[in-house]
């Protein structure tokens, strides 16, 4: 299988994206420039953290017109995995592909910390690896990560089963002490209807090496890989 | 035609000065280049009042690859092929203007000089002294200071991963916001900052220029303020995406052969990058002002040359590769210009179109005159020094109620506050994150890692500017240590008052002494550093705040040490000097927020340090301990405080107190390093301090709910943990 990692000017965890890939999963890995409209070959695409476009305006609100995100449009309609993390999430939103708005932290200040979130949704190929309730340990790093939607939306969310991970405390109750951001219904990711589009505001790729704190980002990244592969094997299983 | 004073006031040129560039140049200077001597002399870019101390730091050490001055920042070899590339900067008058702006262009400075050279920042520190969060003026400054270099730093992408932060009245009207950036490198493609080879061509990149930040180096930098309000347009406003455009850019251009060099736009703007890299070769520059892209309309020569809009980078093009360096800046987006070229007259010739506005020679430009005024040790630091510490009562019953003091005073207190405002994790190096002795970066592709402190201690600089600065130095090597790390390199920041002042020379004088002595003794050169003088405000000077960043080297990530206990039944361990009387109390952090005394003599012994850091090197090497925890702000009380702290776990101490209680408990002699260890190795640790020579003592064990210290306090850890975690948060409000 093979991994892009977006570039949008501004772009800052495409490296660290990149590097867990390559060097801790083994896998086949290429950068893609946002100016790029050709995304074939790829079997997953993530959209890393950062600042496109300096956050100016909102954030994600000028990276969505990045000639890239129309072949990303396509490339999710085509089923494809797409996988925004922080930034990448906040430009997934503006561009329609997930629901809501990620909005300011109620508190005001940019904040980076671990969290644990509760994996909500495991029939994902984004959390397959994850048993259903497991409390992962991941770190954020934003200042827009307020998850809104209005009560329609969040409803339809939430009815649906696509909240994938929820902020929690570390025994895994949703709690509002456990909510570092302000976030409605403790949301930290979700996916799309037909769930190949995740979007998450913590930073997976950051919790994939002990040296550097923790190995539950991994839950993601390989369950990602599991589908793929399972797809390549032609046996493709219903969205 | 006699100058008028307004003129020279407004570039902070003294008459002397100005009779010494008419008598040099055989003619009056006109307008503009009076403009350009003002920023080049400035104390800021000329370094008037201290070269001639600093030529005494030891600048030499088989690994070093740039010395200070010769780049932008300094370099040294970590093997592998490697080398860092680290530089600290202030930016305390901006930010105590404009303290959002004011540290954000502050970050955005230094990061401009690591990148410059070609080497990838990975890391920001920063060190910070404020007046006390009681007023609410200094909660503003800090506030804002905090929320500039999280907001500029953040948005590179750049981890902020270590530092440190001081309250005290000494800085109430002039904080101070030092930022230091560490970069790596391929050694072999270190970029120069050199202007060379007729011909080859000056292209500016990145931001329109402005009126903004006119008489930077010359007025903020270089002279003390009063009137803060008239100097409010002299702070720049940061584009931090600008800058992270420039920062990829320019290390792509790094990886190609289209240029000679690289040179940021710093303080003085255009007119001291241009100049200093011509200089540095010893060649000429033409610069045609006409070709400099504006933001405003109507700018004169002198403004575009002195203007310090931010994110501006100039490029030493060779001569035919220009449309490549081009290309390159196009796909990010970035504007660039060719704005003259590079001569071998020796002549630095501004020009408007084809009028020619200025044309000095870059040599007498880049001579600025040296002074050494008058130092005279002022009397009332005599007194300061004799004051008798024995008078002071004791502790006695009130040890447990004076540690929760301590760790709940916004100086001792966790900083936490402050770094999960900063991205403390991109780039996913950080092996040991904020709030240890030293922070930890792997170094991806090897086995390697680095650790990084920064320190400074006004207080003690104040009471004994000598012994101050040794201690500076002495205490960052024994954060290093800590961790694991052989001490490689320095960059300092010097913080000082008015140097035309005898008793701020004093201070300057002997401080740069003290860090020499300290350096030499503990063998670390000085790489690289910048100094702030005028710090200032209504004739009250600031503590003398050398602050040191240092850098050092682990070998094997696998041995490297962090301050939390581990298991409960462990020995824990004091290495190094038993204090007596009342050693270290004398601008101890206790004597100042427990009695209100900043008084006091200090002491240390160099050749004590070398020996218990190089003996806590060993231990770690060895695989003998399990945590290690320098004993400094607090003392003994709260490093074993804070050592339960990181690790959930309480102590049970055992060792019998002496003399006096305070001394013991919360005294700040220097030389001590708590370590922990499995019972079994005691007996090895005994062997090594034996073989090191220095003092070893047996001081309890970890274990329990507890903090726990036979006959003197007895608390909860959560007590220990409350207080200590949420002081500074208490005292933002």
């Amino acid at each position: 299988m093979r991994f892009g990692v977006i570039i949008f000017p501004g772009t800052w965890s495409d490296k660290d994206c990149h590097h867990v890939l390559d060097k801790a999963l083994k896998q086949k890995v290429e950068y893609i420039w946002h100016k790029d409209t050709d995304l074939s070959g790829f079997d997953c695409v993530i959209l890393p953290g950062g600042f496109s476009y300096g956050d100016y305006l909102r954030p994600g609100a000028i990276g969505r017109f990045s000639p890239v995100m129309t072949a990303v449009q396509e490339f999710a309609a085509a089923g494809k995995l797409v996988f925004g993390i922080c930034n990448g999430f906040q430009i997934l939103c503006e561009s329609g592909l997930l629901p809501g708005a990620l909005i300011q932290n109620n508190h005001l200040q940019y904040r980076c910390q671990w969290v644990h979130l509760r994996t909500e949704n495991t029939s994902l190929p984004f959390s397959s690896r994850a048993t259903k309730g497991q409390v992962l340990y991941i770190p954020i790093s934003h200042y827009e990560g307020s998850y809104y939607a209005d009560q329609a939306t969040l409803e339809e969310l939430e009815v649906n089963n696509r909240v994938v991970f929820r902020y929690c405390t570390p025994s895994g109750e949703i709690t509002e002490a456990a909510n570092p951001n302000g976030s409605l219904n403790n949301i930290a990711g979700i996916v799309n209807k037909a769930g190949n589009v995740l979007g998450m505001m913590p930073h997976p790729e950051r919790a994939c090496e002990e040296i550097v704190g923790g190995l539950d980002g991994n839950v993601i990244f390989e369950s990602i890989i599991d589908e793929v592969t399972t797809r390549e094997m032609g046996c493709v299983k219903p969205l | 035609m006699p100058i008028a004073k307004e003129i020279l006031d407004e570039v902070a040129l003294s008459e002397e000065e100005y009779e010494q560039i008419v008598q040099e140049l055989g003619r009056e200077p006109n307008l503009v280049e009076i403009g350009l001597f003002g920023s080049l002399w400035s104390e800021h870019c000329g370094y008037k009042h201290s070269t001639l101390l600093l030529k005494q730091l030891p600048h030499s050490s088989p690994n070093v690859l740039v010395n200070p001055g010769e780049e932008n920042a300094g370099a040294v070899d970590i093997g592998d092929g490697l080398c860092i590339v680290m530089k600290m900067e202030s930016h305390n008058h901006p930010s105590a203007i404009e303290p959002y702006e004011g540290a954000a262009t502050g970050v955005g400075g230094i990061v401009r000089d690591i990148f410059t050279m070609g080497a990838r920042p990975i890391a920001l520190l920063n060190s910070l002294r404020f007046g006390p969060l009681s007023e609410p003026r200094n909660r503003y400054l800090f506030g804002g200071v905090v929320a500039g270099i999280g907001g500029y730093g953040n948005c590179l992408g750049i981890p902020d991963v270590a530092g440190e932060v001081y309250f005290s009245p000494a800085y109430s009207a002039n904080p101070l916001v030092n930022a230091m950036c560490v970069g790596i490198a391929d050694k072999r493609k270190l970029v120069s900052s050199k202007a060379s080879g007729k011909g080859n061509l000056l292209m500016l990149v990145g931001a329109d220029t402005g009126r903004d930040g006119l008489h930077g180096a010359s007025g903020l930098a270089s002279r003390t303020f009063d009137d803060e309000r008239e100097l409010r347009p002299t702070v720049q406003v940061g584009n931090p995406f600008m800058e992270k455009l420039l920062l990829e850019a320019c290390l792509e251009l790094a990886e190609t052969d289209y240029i000679v060099g690289l040179q940021d736009l710093g303080a003085a703007g255009l007119t001291s990058s241009a100049i200093e890299s011509a200089s540095k070769s010893g060649s000429g520059v033409v610069i045609d002002v006409a070709k400099v892209p504006r933001r405003e309309e109507g700018m004169t020569p002198y403004e575009v040359m002195l203007s310090e809009s931010q994110e501006r980078m100039l490029a030493i093009v060779k001569k035919g590769y220009e449309d490549k360096v081009k290309a390159i800046f196009d796909k990010w987006d970035l504007r660039s210009d060719i704005i003259g070229e590079v001569t071998d007259d020796g002549l630095a010739r501004i020009t408007e179109g084809k009028k020619v506005v200025a044309e000095v020679p870059i040599e007498l430009l880049t001579t600025p005159p040296l002074y050494r005024p008058k130092s005279l040790k002022p009397p009332w630091l005599n007194a300061l020094q004799k004051f008798d510490l024995s008078t002071i009562a004791d502790v006695g019953k009130d040890a447990s109620s004076v540690l929760l003091r301590l760790l709940a005073s916004p100086n001792i207190a966790s900083k936490e506050w402050i770094f999960r405002q900063y991205d403390h994790q991109v780039q996913i190096n950080t092996t040991v994150p904020p709030g240890s002795d030293a922070a930890v970066l792997r170094i991806k592709g090897t086995k390697k890692a680095i650790a990084l402190t920064t320190d400074g201690n006004g207080r003690y600089c104040y009471l004994d500017p000598y012994t101050g600065g040794t201690i500076t130095v002495a205490e960052a090597a024994r954060n290093l240590a800590c961790a694991g790390a052989v001490p490689l390199a320095i960059t300092d920041c010097l913080n000082f008052g008015n140097p035309e002042k005898t008793d701020v020379y004093y201070q300057l004088e002997q401080c740069i002494r003290g860090i020499t002595q300290a350096c030499k003794s503990l063998n670390i050169p000085v790489i690289s550093g910048n100094v702030s003088l005028y710090n200032e405000t209504r004739d009250e000077p600031v503590y003398p705040t050398p602050v040191v960043g240092m850098l050092g080297l682990i070998d094997d990530i696998d041995q490297h040490s962090t301050i939390g206990f581990k298991h409960e039944g462990d020995l824990v361990v004091m290495l190094g000097g038993n204090a007596k009387g009342t050693d270290g109390l004398g601008g101890s952090e206790y004597l100042e927020s427990i009695h209100d005394i900043v008084a006091g003599a200090l002491s240390i012994n160099l050749d004590l340090e070398k020996r218990v850091q190089q003996c806590c090197l060993d231990a770690i090497r060895q695989g003998l301990i399990l945590s290690a925890h320098d004993c400094s702000d607090g003392g003994l009380a709260v490093t074993l405080a804070e050592s339960c702290i990181a690790g959930s776990i309480g102590i049970k101490g055992k060792w019998k107190i002496a003399g006096r209680i305070d001394t013991e408990l919360f005294g700040e002699a220097q030389s001590r390093i708590v370590v922990s260890l499995k019972p079994a190795r005691l007996g090895e640790l005994q062997k090594l301090a034996a073989k090191h020579r220095i003092p070893l003592r047996e001081l309890g064990s970890v274990g329990g709910k507890r903090f726990l210290i036979k006959g003197v306090i007895d608390l909860p850890l959560d007590d220990i943990v409350d207080a200590w975690r949420n002081g500074l948060e208490k005292a933002m409000g």
